[in-house]
């Protein structure tokens, strides 16, 4: 066999490994997105799934229960009941108004079982409104509005 | 001053595209005052975007908060050392930052080459220009680093205001290693363009010979040890300053700082091919676009905040220029490649399996496989929302089923690619470089085994890492035996005249083991023990051979910032050994909390312990410990990699013609090898005068 054809074999086999050690990684690994929206259209099957959804913690909704902490989640004007479970402590920025991420599963009578909490700071950092092309960015005398601070945004 | 700032941006700006087009109009009139001209305007970039650079710093410096960047980045507290930094905190200042790196690589390659290569320079220039222009066009008009600050007066009209004092730099940067992080970076993304520009002014002008391709490999080698600094930094940033015990966790961001690292890499390692045997030009012109437009991706995810969150592909005004950057290179290298293709044919076949072409393609098969992989799971949220309508992340599994077996196949080929002769080895060199290593590494498996490892990888990851480390060892003692019974010298120095008589070849082994110590610190990851526990004063948790008692908790704060902090008593075997301090600060001016970790690192394990906050049930504190074995690894073993990249540059002290009765005797010594041998010694005179 040539040695070009024998490079082609190894190849093949060397990707065909690859690509099935991706598609294992993947199916252990996959979570899926949705919005608070969306978890009405879903189908059955889907809404079983592990999956991640985000939202704005309701302004009072944050509940110490024994043994969890349950909230409401809210985006576009719907709410979606959240209890959370996990071990961990939840994250300082995690208060009414910040941007939410919860990681879990979606139970049958509409709460939502979380196991990981992501905050986000309440909107400290606003876009400013810089219109193009004008060399001036528009403030309230005596106050910034600061544009996107945006640090490298690393880890979690 | 600020207009001076935005006067010296746009005057770079205008000057940029006067080397450009007068760079075309020269090439194409062939009038070489003109071609001179525009090179002399790529050089002159450089002032004019070093003026706008400084006038920030010094608007930074003076604490003048009339410019809304330095306000939303600076306050009169910060230390001087964070106000430089305080340059690239934020989008503007980070392009622009961009836009003077990429001039000042603009002006060393314009500078250096300025008497060489006539008839390449011209289409370098404007290459580089037109890369500029993009840049240059951002910092003026959609990321402007010098907005004012301005309120509507009175009468309506608006005012240019400064305030007292700025809004500060976010926490997590006020950290020494983010001063030299992030330029370490970007010197790795914008010094890819160089050799882009090369490689893609070679194929335009259709430039005779082999010249470029030594130019190019030097530039891409440069940017490569930059990037990797930075990769290896960011790490280590994220281990030390964001307290969930690891360093790499998959994140985009991550994935686009490795991604032209990969890509680069496999050119580093397939342009010998092309050098001394005249294959694979095709593939080497596309990994050097590829590593750029890889840059460019990479800084449209970094700076959009693209894919990072579940607001992933958010409307944002950078973002779509990027898209469009990205596209108009994508297709200038496609029409110029389609132009000439004719010029990039191969002058080689594959002559055998076990050859070093077969190894280097092999090499070159699996990192762009890495590539692939790494871009697929960092870009699958938007894949998976086009195609399917739900968006769909994958997260650490996804990319270490692909990624370790890649590596440990890599690792192998460390061991064995630089070992195999061109065209083709005999059995006999076979057994003779590769049977001590093989059976010892085998051995010290088995070793590791009969002392209770078990994990697969980590035990392959061992095997081959003693492979490597024992045929790279011999390498280096074979030649300095030869030097040492020639010049009747030590093996030392021996050691060392044989790397600068070839530093390119020992340069690289230097990076193979620094690489091995990275791989060797990573594998450890599969013994990492972490333990998560509530502690009241007195209690304890155990770790490995450690007892963590918990000796107090207090709450020093100052104005900056309010902290709890734990006091921990480490014993071992009942002695007292340390006492560490983990520590959680709560910015009340930014509203963000920063983690201090407490971590105890030797080179055999690091003793890492955070403090997790309180617990959401009673409110008790929580400690959580790692022991996190060899991580020390990974950062000794970046400084190696460093270190050999460097040599590498270095030209070669003399020509390498003492070492031709080593590598005779070290492979089989044909006339094949005699005559490629001569092609090596002639390739490394002539990378060593660019």
């Amino acid at each position: 066999m040539k040695a070009q054809k024998k490079f082609a074999v190894g190849s093949l086999i060397i990707i065909a490994t690859l690509i099935g050690l991706a598609y294992v990684g993947y199916t252990q690994s996959k979570t899926y997105y949705h919005t608070i929206k969306e978890l009405a259209t879903l189908s059955p099957a889907a809404l079983h799934q592990r999956m991640r959804v985000s939202g704005v913690v309701e302004n009072g909704s944050i509940k110490h229960v024994p043994g969890q902490i349950d909230f409401v989640l809210t985006e576009e004007g719907k709410s979606m009941p959240v209890n959370y479970v996990g071990a961990d402590p939840l994250p300082d920025t995690f208060k009414d108004g910040a941007q939410a991420l919860v990681e879990g599963k979606l139970m049958s009578d509409g709460t939502f079982r979380a196991e990981l909490v992501q905050a986000k700071c309440a909107s400290k950092y606003q876009a400013s409104p810089v219109a193009p092309n004008t060399k001036t960015t528009q403030i309230r005398p005596a106050e910034v509005q600061p544009g996107q601070a945006s640090p490298e945004p690393k880890g979690s | 001053m600020d207009i001076l700032g935005s006067f010296a941006l746009l005057l770079a700006l205008i000057v940029a595209a006067y080397a450009f087009f007068a760079g075309i109009a020269g090439i194409i009139t062939r009038r070489a005052l003109l071609k001179k001209s525009a090179l002399n305007a790529g050089m002159a970039v450089f002032f004019l975007v070093t003026i706008a650079v400084a006038v920030l710093e010094f608007f930074f410096f003076t604490n003048n908060y009339s410019l809304a960047y330095v306000a939303e980045h600076s306050n009169r507290a910060l230390p001087a050392f964070y106000k430089f930094a305080a340059l690239w905190a934020g989008q503007e200042g980070s392009l622009l930052w961009w836009s003077w790196l990429l001039s000042a690589y603009a002006f060393c390659v314009l500078f250096l080459n300025r008497k060489k290569h006539p008839e390449l320079m011209p289409y370098v220039g404007v290459v580089i220009a037109g890369v500029q222009i993009f840049f240059l066009t951002l910092n003026n008009f959609v990321a402007n680093a010098f907005n004012v600050l301005a309120a509507p007066a009175a009468s309506g009209a608006m005012n240019v205001v400064a305030l007292s004092d700025g809004r500060g730099l976010t926490p997590l940067l006020q950290y020494p290693e983010m001063v030299i992080h992030p330029p370490m970076l970007y010197l790795g993304y914008t010094g890819f363009t160089i050799p882009f520009a090369f490689a893609l002014a070679a194929l335009l002008g259709r430039y005779p010979g082999e010249k470029w391709i030594h130019i190019t490999r030097r530039w891409t080698m440069i940017a490569w040890m930059f990037q990797t600094i930075g990769i290896i930094l960011g790490a280590h940033w994220a281990y030390n300053m964001l307290g969930w015990g690891g360093y790499w966790e998959w994140d985009p961001v991550e994935n686009a700082s490795l991604l032209p690292w990969i890509t680069a890499t496999a050119f580093l390692h397939s342009v010998m091919m092309q050098e001394k045997r005249g294959m694979m030009k095709i593939w080497n012109v596309w990994l050097v676009f590829t590593t750029f437009m890889l840059c460019i991706l990479g800084t449209l995810l970094t700076r959009s905040g693209a894919v990072n969150s579940v607001h992933a592909f958010a409307q944002s005004s950078i973002g779509g220029w990027f898209v469009s950057f990205l596209a108009i290179i994508l297709v200038v290298c496609l029409l110029a490649y389609w132009k000439n293709k004719d010029y990039l044919r191969s002058d080689n076949q594959l002559d055998s399996m076990i050859s070093r072409e077969s190894s280097f393609l092999f090499n070159n098969l699996i990192l762009l496989a890495a590539c692939f992989a790494v871009l697929w799971g960092t870009l699958f949220p938007v894949i998976s929302e086009w195609v399917q309508g739900t968006k769909v992340s994958v997260g650490a599994a996804f990319f270490d089923s692909v990624n370790v077996p890649i590596a440990l196949f890599l690792l192998f080929l460390t061991g064995v690619g630089p070992l195999l002769a061109w065209r083709k080895t005999s059995t006999d060199a076979l057994k003779r470089n590769f049977a001590w290593p093989a059976g010892i590494g085998l051995v010290a498996g088995a070793v590791a085994f009969t002392l209770g490892f078990r994990d697969f990888y980590a035990l392959m990851c061992l095997m081959l890492g003693v492979f490597v480390v024992l045929t790279i060892l011999l390498e280096f003692f074979r030649g300095a035996r030869v030097i040492a019974s020639r010049e009747s010298t030590n093996m030392l120095t021996a050691v060392g005249s044989l790397t600068m008589r070839n530093t390119r070849r020992y340069g690289g082994y230097i990076v193979h083991l620094g690489m091995v110590m990275v791989f060797i610190g990573i594998a450890g990851q599969a013994f990492n023990k972490d333990v998560r526990a509530e502690l009241k004063i007195g209690q304890s948790l155990r770790i490995g051979p450690y007892t963590i008692l918990c000796q107090n908790f207090d709450q020093p704060g100052n104005d900056n910032y309010q902290s709890q902090r734990a006091t921990l008593e480490v014993l071992r075997n009942g002695k007292s050994e340390m006492m560490l301090f983990p520590e959680r600060r709560f910015f009340p001016a930014s509203g963000e909390t920063e983690t201090i970790v407490a971590n105890r690192s030797t080179p055999l394990w690091d003793l890492y312990v955070v403090y997790a906050g309180q617990s959401p049930q009673d409110g008790n504190p929580v400690i959580q410990a790692h022991l996190n074995p060899l991580v020390k690894w990974i950062w000794f073993g970046g400084i190696v990699v460093v270190i050999g990249t460097l040599l590498a540059l270095l030209p070669n002290r003399r020509a390498s013609i003492v070492l031709a009765p080593v590598r005779e005797k070290a492979w089989d010594g044909t006339i094949v090898e005699a005559a490629t041998h001569k092609v090596a010694a002639v390739s490394t005179r002539g990378a060593g005068d660019d």
